[in-house]
Formats: structure tokens, sequence, C-alpha cells
């Protein structure tokens, strides 16, 4: 175990490994997004309150778990990367800082959308669940910010895992303050009994899992890019690029 | 037509699907030309020093 673990954090090792792993990531993803879109906007019923406006929880959820998910990265990659010192742990939190940003950016739009038809507003500053998910963009933004205005990337490393860790008190903040606080917002739902018919739910599981995969596909892409550029002096490296077949 | 109405919410939810096709192709080919860029200023600087050597 310890032996795979020290080998998928050898950067050579897992530069190649994840130019092996995105097309098993982004097919299937692919393949579950174009199910469950279609599903979702010509298949399932039409929600007995909500009508077909209903159908924007097919694009709205995956955001919106995304958007989480790829918080808890940076914040359990940047803790990694600061209690083990290791390097890809790190490049971990800065490779899904920008598609954590845009996912967030994706569930904040989305929301707003359908909240437009349903509660008669496009944005409202009182709930907790839509200011917690706009605090979590400016976390990003700050995320990447701070990343960028430090020209050593170890400094830059260790400050913005510590910022990773401490904003991830507003990721349990965003999960459960439709619970907390009365809210514009509904309650749980995907993962509650009894809330969703399952011919809405399981194109609802196929978009989960399809944009994870494809997140997961772009994460992998982003986490070469970062390799790449953190192992630039390496001898690696260089025999890489200089290799017939070359290393893109 | 009645697919597209998705009975009088159409523009919203369209628009939220288009919203997330455009941005997940977007950051996907934002993180390929990155890629690509790094990996050509790399490839220039070590066939610089190749050469220089």
């Amino acid at each position: 175990m310890w032996k795979f673990f020290h080998q998928m954090a050898s950067p050579p090792y897992f530069y190649r490994l994840a130019a092996t792993l995105i097309p098993w990531f982004a097919i299937p993803g692919l393949i579950l997004i174009a199910y469950g879109a279609y599903a979702g906007l010509f298949l399932v019923s039409m929600d007995y309150q909500q009508g077909d406006a209903f159908r924007i929880i097919y694009v709205h959820v995956p955001s919106a778990y995304l958007s989480m998910m790829a918080y808890m990265m940076m914040a359990v990659g940047g803790g990694i990367g600061l209690i083990w010192r290791l390097k890809l742990a790190h490049a971990v939190g800065a490779a899904a800082a920008p598609l954590g940003a845009a996912f967030t950016f994706l569930a904040l739009v989305t929301g707003s959308i359908w909240g437009r038809p349903m509660w008669g507003t496009w944005w409202e500053w009182g709930d907790p669940r839509l200011t917690s998910e706009l605090i979590l963009l400016f976390l990003y933004f700050g995320y990447m910010a701070l990343r960028s205005s430090i020209d050593d990337t170890a400094k830059a490393d260790k400050a913005s895992a510590v910022l990773a860790l401490v904003g991830v008190v507003n990721v349990v903040i965003v999960h459960f303050s439709v619970e907390w606080w009365s809210s514009l917002h509904q309650g749980q739902t995907v993962f509650k009994k009894g809330t969703m018919d399952a011919d809405m739910r399981i194109p609802l599981f196929a978009m989960l899992i399809g944009f994870s995969f494809v997140f997961g596909a772009m994460l992998l892409r982003r986490l070469r890019t970062e390799v790449l550029f953190r192992e630039r002096r390496t001898r690696w490296v260089r025999e890489l690029v200089l290799s017939p077949e070359g290393g893109k | 037509m009645e697919a597209l109405a998705m009975g009088g919410y159409g523009a919203y939810v369209w628009s939220c699907f288009g919203l997330a096709f455009i941005v997940t192709v977007v950051i996907e080919w934002r993180g390929r030309v990155r890629h690509n860029e790094i990996y050509r200023d790399i490839e220039v600087r070590i066939k610089a020093l190749e050469e220089r050597e």
C-alpha cells in the first residue's frame, strides 16, 4: 500500500499514468452526461409543483456538488502537503482551484436562474445557502490570487494550503445551511428517501457521476500541467521533451 | 417546439444547460492551452540549452 502511494507521488510516474487515465475518466463521464441530460430534459415527467423548471436540477446539483468537492480536495491536498511535504498533494490544490471556481460560478448562476421563476427573485442576500456559496467562490478567487502573488512555489504551497484548510469551515456551512437556518433554498432532496421519484433520481445520479468523471479527467489534465511546470528543471522532463515521441 | 418551450420555462432551462456546456468546454480548452504553452516553453528552453552545450 505504501509502495503504491510512494509510486503515485513520483512526478514522472504520475505524469505518464495521468495521460493513460484521462480517457478512462472522460469517455464514461461524457456518456453518462449525455444520457443524464437527455433523460432529464425529455424523458422524465415534469414536477407537479415546479413544472419543467425543475429540470435545472440536472445541471445545478452536480455543479454545486463539485463546487464543494473541489474545495475539499484542495483542503485535503493542502493538509497532506503540509504534514507529509508531498509536492503532488499541493499540486492537486493548485489544479483543482480553477475547476472548483468554475463549478461554483455555474452553481450560483444556475441557482439564480432557477430561483427567478420559483422564488420570484434572482438573488436573496439574507439566504444562508446563497451567500455561503458566494463566499466559497471568493475563497477560490482568494486561493488563486494568493498562489499567483507568491513567486516561490514552496511558499505559495504552504500559504495556500493554510487558506484552503481555514476555508473548510465555509464548506461545512454551505452543506448544512439549509438545515441550520431558515432558507429559501430547499432542504436535502437528492440522498433523502421519499423526496424524489426514482425516474427523476436515476438521470440525476447519472449526471452526478458523469460530472465527477469529467471533473476527474480535467483535474488530471491540469495536474499534468502543474507537475510539468514544477519539474521543468529536472532531468526526467528534459529526457521527456527530447525523446523522439515527445511527452505532451 | 413543445420540448423547447418547457411549459413556459424554456428560457430558464435551456440557458442553464447551455451555460453548463459553455463553462465546461471553456475550462477544458483553457486547461489544454495552458498545458501546450508550458510544454512549448520548456521545449524551447531545453533545446536552446542543448544547442549551447
